[in-house]
C-alpha cells in the first residue's frame, strides 16, 4: 500500500511542477537580465527598504475609508 | 515583501473614467494609447456593471511567456514591466494578454505599430528612477516616491484599489462583509455568472 502511495505521488509531482509563482531574483542591479533599481534605491529612501514599505503600507490604508472614518471619529 | 495588484469593485465603479484620465495625465500617454480603460457590461440596461481594466500584473504573465525578444521582467514587488529598447512591437503580447493591456501607438502615416506600451503600476521601467528618459518612455515612477498608482489613489468611489495584494484584499473583504454579504460574493458563480436554468442532465438509467 505504501509503495502504491509513493508511486502515485511520484507520478503526480511532475504534473504540478509548473504550478506556483516563480521567485523574482534581483541580481547585480538586474531583473531577469534587464537593468532596473528597486523602488527604495533613490535619494528619497536612501536604500531603506523598511521605510519604503512603511510608506506604502500607510498609503495602502488611505484607500480604506472604513478605517479612515473610524480614525476620524475618535 | 509587498506583491502589487489591482482590484476593481464592480459594485462601486460609476464609470466616471477618472482612473483613465488620471493615468493619461500622470504619464502623458499619447493619443490612441489607453493604459487603463473602463469596460461596462450590459451598458444601458438597469443593473449595468462597470470595471476598470489595465495590466493586472499577472503572477504567471502570458505576455512574458510569448515575447520573442524576452523584453519583459518582473520586479520583486510583482510588477510586470518591459524594456522598450528590446521590444520589436510584434504584438504577440497583445494576443496573449486576456485583458487587452498591451497598447501600440499608431501615429504613423500607415498605421505603424510602434513599441508596446502598457500600465507600469506607476513603477517606471529599466531606466534611472525619476529620470527624464524614464518618464518619456514609461511615465512617472510613483512607486519609487512611496506612492501608489495614480488611478487607484484618485478613484472617487474607491472602487479601484491598488497596492499590496494582502492589504487591498483585506479592505475589499471587509467592505463586502459590511454590505451584509458573505461567502456568496466569492467563487466561480460570482466571477463567471450562474446559469438561469441548470443545464439539462442526462436521464439516469435505472
Amino acid at each position: 500500500m505504501r509503495k502504491l502511495w509513493v508511486i502515485g505521488i511520484a507520478a503526480v509531482l511532475p504534473l504540478i511542477a509548473g504550478c506556483g509563482e516563480k521567485p523574482t531574483v534581483f541580481k547585480q542591479g538586474q531583473y531577469q537580465g534587464k537593468p532596473d533599481n528597486r523602488p527604495w534605491e533613490n535619494d528619497q529612501f536612501k536604500g531603506n527598504q523598511v521605510e519604503w514599505e512603511k510608506t506604502i503600507k500607510a498609503r495602502n490604508q488611505n484607500q480604506n475609508e472604513n478605517s479612515r472614518s473610524v480614525a476620524s471619529a475618535k | 515583501m509587498a506583491r502589487m495588484k489591482f482590484l476593481c469593485d464592480a459594485e462601486r465603479c460609476i464609470e466616471c473614467n477618472g482612473c483613465v484620465t488620471a493615468c493619461k495625465n500622470e504619464h502623458e500617454v499619447p493619443w490612441g494609447v489607453n493604459r487603463r480603460r473602463v469596460v461596462t457590461l450590459n451598458d444601458g440596461v438597469p443593473g449595468e456593471k462597470s470595471i476598470s481594466v489595465a495590466c493586472m500584473h499577472c503572477s504567471d504573465a502570458p505576455c512574458m511567456a510569448v515575447c520573442p525578444v524576452d523584453c519583459f521582467y518582473k520586479t520583486s514587488e510583482g510588477v510586470v514591466l518591459h524594456d522598450k529598447d528590446l521590444c520589436i512591437g510584434c504584438g504577440y503580447c497583445f494576443y496573449a494578454c486576456p485583458f487587452g493591456a498591451p497598447q501600440f501607438p499608431q501615429d504613423g502615416a500607415f498605421g505603424l505599430r510602434g513599441k508596446m506600451d502598457k500600465c507600469t503600476f506607476c513603477a517606471g521601467g529599466p531606466e534611472p528612477d525619476n529620470s527624464e528618459v524614464e518618464f518619456k518612455k514609461y511615465g512617472r515612477n510613483r512607486l519609487s516616491e512611496g506612492k501608489l498608482p495614480a488611478c487607484a489613489e484618485m478613484c472617487s468611489t474607491k472602487a479601484l484599489l491598488g497596492g499590496d495584494a494582502d492589504v487591498i484584499s483585506d479592505i475589499y473583504r471587509d467592505r463586502v462583509l459590511k454590505r451584509g454579504k458573505g461567502s456568496e460574493i466569492w467563487g466561480w458563480g460570482t466571477a463567471y455568472g450562474r446559469p438561469d436554468k441548470p443545464a439539462a442532465q442526462p436521464e439516469k438509467k435505472s
